[in-house]
């Protein structure tokens, strides 16, 4: 019912919970905006009138969550890569860009294990 | 950890000189430098700067994008991409 930021309703939880499942709301700013809307971070989300959700939203606009924030962060590592700096030419590798060791570990970046035979460059 | 703010950003005080020099004339001329740890200002925007990686200078054309990074982020000191997983050291890309 509670449909916030696009495409998120969770509902049952308490709201101070449920507003982290948007992009770009962890606890932090989830306190913060109800606190700011004025509304208990205990109450459910199934509790909430049609004005509470609408304060919410308000709050809301003054941050940048989903796919606005997942543009910003595109385009900042879009940006790094075309000035050709190293950061931009770790993320083009697809490795670690912060200086930590490579020679073990780093599966994140690096994704999973690959067969000691064929060793592949991936593509970005 | 960041640079103080207070500081200002560092850059080296012979290369702002020589950029003001080109500035001032209208001139583009490559600047060989060793400085690979000054921050680019706008001023700089325009110019190529050669920055030496340890072995040789690379040019790096600056952009309005690079102000804020340092030199040194445009010219790669390692040739080494990627570690070869145990026995294909040979198939290295």
């Amino acid at each position: 019912m509670a449909r916030i930021a696009g495409v998120d309703l969770p509902r049952d939880k308490r709201i101070e919970i449920a507003l982290t499942y948007i992009h770009g709301i962890g606890l932090a700013s989830s306190q913060a905006i109800l606190k700011k809307a004025g509304i208990s971070p205990d109450k459910r989300v199934r509790d909430m009138g049609p004005d509470d959700v609408a304060k919410v939203r308000d709050v809301i606009a003054d941050h940048k969550v989903e796919g606005a924030l997942r543009t910003e962060v595109t385009m900042n590592i879009k940006r790094l890569m075309d000035i050709g700096c190293y950061r931009g030419l770790r993320h083009r590798r697809g490795l670690p860009a912060h200086g930590q060791r490579t020679h073990t570990n780093a599966r994140t970046r690096r994704g999973r294990r690959k067969a000691t035979v064929g060793i592949r460059k991936k593509t970005v | 950890m960041a640079r103080s703010i207070k500081k200002g950003p560092y850059i080296s005080e012979k290369l702002v000189e020589r950029i003001e020099q080109l500035n001032k004339n209208n001139e583009k001329r490559v600047i060989k430098t060793w400085s690979r740890r000054s921050t680019i200002p706008p001023e700089f925007v325009g110019h190529t700067l050669a920055v030496h990686n340890g072995n040789k200078f690379i040019p790096v054309y600056v952009t309005e994008n690079m102000v804020g990074h340092k030199l040194g982020e445009f010219s790669p000191t390692r040739t080494f991409r990627g570690h070869a997983d145990k026995k294909s050291e040979k198939a290295k890309v």
